[in-house]
């Protein structure tokens, strides 16, 4: 691949050394300067992203300051903003989905580990953990509103709930298999680091599989799993349209894990297009605030990450 | 390959904006009469080539990306607050293009007829209600056998007309209402779920048994969900349909056109009927284009005209020839930059 | 003794299980998928436009627009990203490179409703209307990432010989970057810009307060656009049994779009190191 030069002073020839270098070097500066700028580039767009979000909210805060976070009750019309349900109800979908998923990825983490499936086998896992990571959020939503909704509610009328359907659990469900394949992905990728050295000391000592893999590699890998655990509670947090789709749609405190709630992100998919002046203002801090606690979470993954990497 | 690609690309851009020759009009908001108007677009587009590109999301939506000025114009069943007003800046000329209803809707196995009042229908959204065997719905209802089965309120997650069309009746006809929840577009709902547009609720009052839900006539229709025949002020239970609605409008109507006809006087009208309007700004210099501007105009003048046409047919009650007169006069006011538009 | 079997034994079977219920939901949303979609998979929702409920109507407009949109955003989105992605990998000392690291990370978990928020802001209002163009640069923000991390990757795994080699025969930075080292991190680079058009394709959020929908067949960057994902959520909210007909079909070909193009880059890339 690596071709001839010919310069503008021809093929190769010999030349007055000071041209030549003085025209590579020129050429070079050129070259990394639009590489720099477009680093730049990419760097102001964020910086822009968070300008905009602060200057945006900045009308609402300076008149509520951040006592929305605190308060209950989300009336627009009435200049009541509390956005603690939504708070609530995003942090409570996000975790209980993560919960939920746990068995699911590190089952899936300790299987790749295993000396003694075939690799096809592995292979089949791994895609269609890659294929679950591609559906659309959309389609999931679609899927949960019209398959598990359905499901949901003969379930609720069995236990005496009203048959919502549509609510926290669901959302909760649709929302695990969401976001299984990322942790699923980063706890597998994490304990094939761990060495198999350790394995094999464990097994030789006569450990079997149960002892081998929840009692020395799991505490080995606990970091990065834990970071994979984060960033998919990130992933979870943000989510919108599936999650919009089968919440219910309900501006309070859901009244028990079968009923109707929102999230940030359900609520301003609602209400940003009619919202305008304050209420305009709350909803995009409302959004920055969903933005700094998703930062939170993936900032502490990916430091985790590093550090296990790095050791 | 990949020059080819991207040339390619740079090709069908270049395409597509020059394609920009037709003249297209863009408009959001309610999605009362969105059945109404998908039909009148396309026929419009059928018969002239304008293409009108509406979005149903929701009056609250349609009236404030007006005032934001991303579309040409906005649908909305509630008439703009003197708060939008004075955002909007200009003045907004509020044209009406229908007559429908808000039905209460419901679903109850085997029950196809119900009569309601509003208070039990403010009860129900406001949780005092909880189940369907209430003595009071049951006193009315005699002759139903109800079902002890939990009452599901299904509301609007987005702004809504319907919703300030729905609460504006319960507000003037239920003192409790009035008094804990009042009008909006969107409102705070103690108890239920929401749903997308008139789609959305009807979706989910289809979906969940138990459920009760406010819908514009067209969509219960539509979807073969039963309707409640409601007790209107002169105490008579009115079913809704194109006559009692049209009886509901038979009121004076203002030169200004935002008139509620909720909670009628007359004794065979519908209580929850509602003009719906089309919200255009009296000077149309801000869409930079004199020809979208009479295109704008005569799209008005077809739906106030030769669209009432396809009122009846989905179920909306045509404007009364009253209200026409006046709407024409003011479609004459509009103007663009400074002149009329004539 | 026997705790010690009878724990590996629910282990063994626990894992397996699990595993087993992870891909299920997969198999039975995508049968589901094939169920309904293939149903709906008739000629008109691939010849005709979205039209009123009742009438003979389809997804041409959406299908279009799905293209259009993610076509043009991955362009806006390659050249900086790319070009990016080049930097951090050849200086990552410089604190530019750091900060740009820092910020694609950043932007990667931007909340997609908050940036469709801020590109409405910064596009829709100021142009006084929607477009697809704005929706185009919403999904493109939501690429970068991606196509940094899958450029710089890319380039840190050539080893240094290559480098250095073109050096020594005299090529400059320039044309050593440009013919050696792009060139060997190409398969790379186009399985990062391959996944994440495939990625943002289904994206429906960024898409609500800037590319609209559009009911007709619209190719014009400059005004609303329809696109799939729109479609599907609009139908699928609805109580119409032929518009979630429509959606299932739509949804079908959304996935179709989405592994299609999977595929390709993971073929695309064997053949090009062939």
């Amino acid at each position: 691949m690596i071709k001839s030069f010919k310069g503008k002073t021809g093929e190769g020839g010999i030349l007055p050394p000071f041209a030549f270098l003085k025209r590579n070097k020129s050429e070079d500066f050129i070259f990394i300067q639009i590489l720099k700028a477009s680093a730049l580039l990419v760097s102001i767009v964020i910086f822009a992203f968070l300008v905009t979000l602060f200057l945006s909210s900045w009308p609402f805060v300076k008149t509520y300051g951040l006592r929305a976070l605190v308060s209950r009750v989300w009336d627009p019309i009435n200049e009541s903003y509390g956005a603690l349900p939504f708070i609530v109800t995003t942090i409570l979908v996000s975790i209980l989905a993560l919960l939920l998923s746990i068995p699911f990825s590190l089952s899936v983490a300790f299987l790749t580990k295993t000396r003694n499936l075939s690799e096809r086998v592995k292979d089949l896992l791994t895609t269609s953990l890659n294929l679950i990571a591609a559906i659309p959020s959309v389609i999931y939503g679609f899927w949960g509103l019209v398959a598990l909704a359905p499901i949901m509610r003969i379930l609720q009328l069995k236990l005496g709930y009203p048959p919502y359907g549509v609510g926290i659990m669901t959302a909760v469900l649709v929302l695990t298999i969401m976001i299984i394949p990322l942790s699923a992905s980063i706890a597998s990728e994490v304990m094939k680091l761990v060495p198999e050295e350790l394995e094999e000391a464990s097994y030789a000592l006569g450990a079997n599989t149960y002892e081998t893999n929840l009692k020395v590699i799991l505490p080995v890998a606990k970091s990065g799993i834990l970071a994979g655990f984060l960033l998919s509670l990130g992933r979870a947090l943000g989510e919108t349209m599936a999650v919009t789709m089968v919440i219910g749609n309900f501006n309070n405190f859901p009244s028990n894990l079968f009923g109707p709630g929102n999230t940030i992100a359900s609520l301003i998919a609602n209400q940003f297009n009619e919202a305008s002046g304050m209420h305009q203002s709350g909803l995009i801090f409302l959004g920055l605030v969903l933005f700094l606690i998703t930062l939170i979470f993936n900032f502490t993954g990916n430091l985790l990450i590093l550090r296990r990497v790095r050791k | 390959m990949v020059k080819k690609l991207l040339l390619g690309t740079l090709l069908l851009v270049l395409t597509g904006l020059a394609g920009a020759q037709g003249v297209e009009l863009t408009g959001a908001g309610a999605t009362f009469p969105y059945p109404l108007y998908s039909k009148m677009f396309d026929v419009y587009y059928q018969t002239t080539g304008v293409k009108v590109n509406y979005q149903a999301i929701g009056s609250g939506g349609g009236i404030q990306q007006l005032i934001a000025k991303t579309v040409d114009f906005a649908g909305s069943d509630a008439p703009m607050t003197p708060e939008e007003e004075s955002k909007a800046g200009s003045e907004v000329l509020h044209i009406p293009t229908c007559l429908g209803a808000v039905v209460v809707t419901f679903n109850l196995k085997g029950i196809n007829e119900l009569k309601l009042t509003p208070d039990i229908i403010a009860d129900m959204y406001l949780g005092n209600i909880k189940y369907w065997n209430d003595p009071r719905i049951q006193k009315i209802n005699p002759d139903i056998k109800l079902p002890k089965l939990p009452v599901t309120p299904v509301f609007r997650s987005d702004g809504s007309g319907t919703t300030f069309v729905f609460s504006d009746y319960l507000t003037k006809a239920d003192i409790k209402w009035a008094e804990k929840i009042g009008r909006g577009k969107t409102l705070n709902w103690p108890k239920g779920v929401g749903g997308k547009g008139n789609a959305g609720v009807a979706a989910l009052v289809n979906q969940i048994e138990g459920a009760v839900g406010y819908v514009e006539l067209a969509y219960a229709k539509q979807n073969n969900i039963p309707v409640a025949l409601i007790k209107n002020k002169k105490g008579n239970f009115v079913k809704p349909d194109i006559e009692s609605i049209s009886k509901a409008a038979n009121v004076k109507i203002p030169e200004h056109l935002k008139v509620s006809i909720t909670d009628t006087e007359n004794p065979e009208g519908y209580p929850i009927s509602s003009f719906t309007w089309i919200l255009v700004y009296k000077d149309l210099s801000y869409l930079k284009d004199k020809k979208k501007a009479k295109e704008l105009y005569k799209l008005l003048y077809w739906m106030t005209h030769e669209g009432q046409h396809y009122t009846k047919e989905l179920d909306y009650a045509p404007l009364p020839q009253s209200v026409v007169k006046i709407i024409e006069k003011k479609l004459t006011t509009l103007t663009f930059e400074g002149k009329k538009l004539q | 003794m026997k705790t010690r079997k009878y724990m590996d034994k629910i282990f063994k079977a626990g894992i397996i299980t699990f595993s087993i219920l992870t891909i299920a939901p997969l198999f039975i949303i995508l049968i589901t998928l094939l169920k309904w979609g293939i149903n709906a998979l008739n000629l008109d929702l691939i010849t005709r436009i979205q039209r009123p409920v009742g009438e003979r109507g389809g997804a041409l407009n959406s299908i279009v627009g799905t293209l259009i949109i993610t076509t043009i955003a991955t362009i806006i989105a390659s050249p900086i990203s790319i070009l990016a992605g080049v930097y951090v990998a050849e200086f990552p000392d410089k604190l530019i490179s750091k900060i740009t690291a820092v910020s694609s990370r950043l932007i990667a978990g931007i909340p997609s409703i908050v940036i469709g928020i801020v590109v409405y802001l910064w596009c829709v209002k100021p142009m006084g209307g929607y477009s697809a163009l704005a929706g185009s640069i919403a999904l493109a923000i939501m690429m970068i990432p991606n196509i940094v991390t899958a450029t710089a990757e890319s380039i840190m795994m050539i080893p240094k010989d290559y480098r250095e080699a073109s050096r020594s025969l005299g090529a400059n930075f320039t044309r050593t970057t440009l013919k050696v080292i792009i060139p060997f991190a190409l398969p790379g680079i186009l399985t990062g810009l391959l996944s994440s058009f495939s990625r943002i394709a289904g994206e429906t959020a960024p898409l609500l307060f800037t590319s609209f929908g559009n009911p007709f067949l619209n190719l014009n960057i400059l005004k609303p656009m329809s696109a799939l994902p729109l479609l599907i959520y609009n139908y699928a909210t609805s109580p119409y049994r032929e518009w979630h007909q429509i959606a299932w079909g739509a949804s079908l070909i959304l996935i179709l779009i989405v592994f299609l193009v999977s595929i390709i880059s993971r073929l695309g890339v064997k053949k090009w190191k062939a």
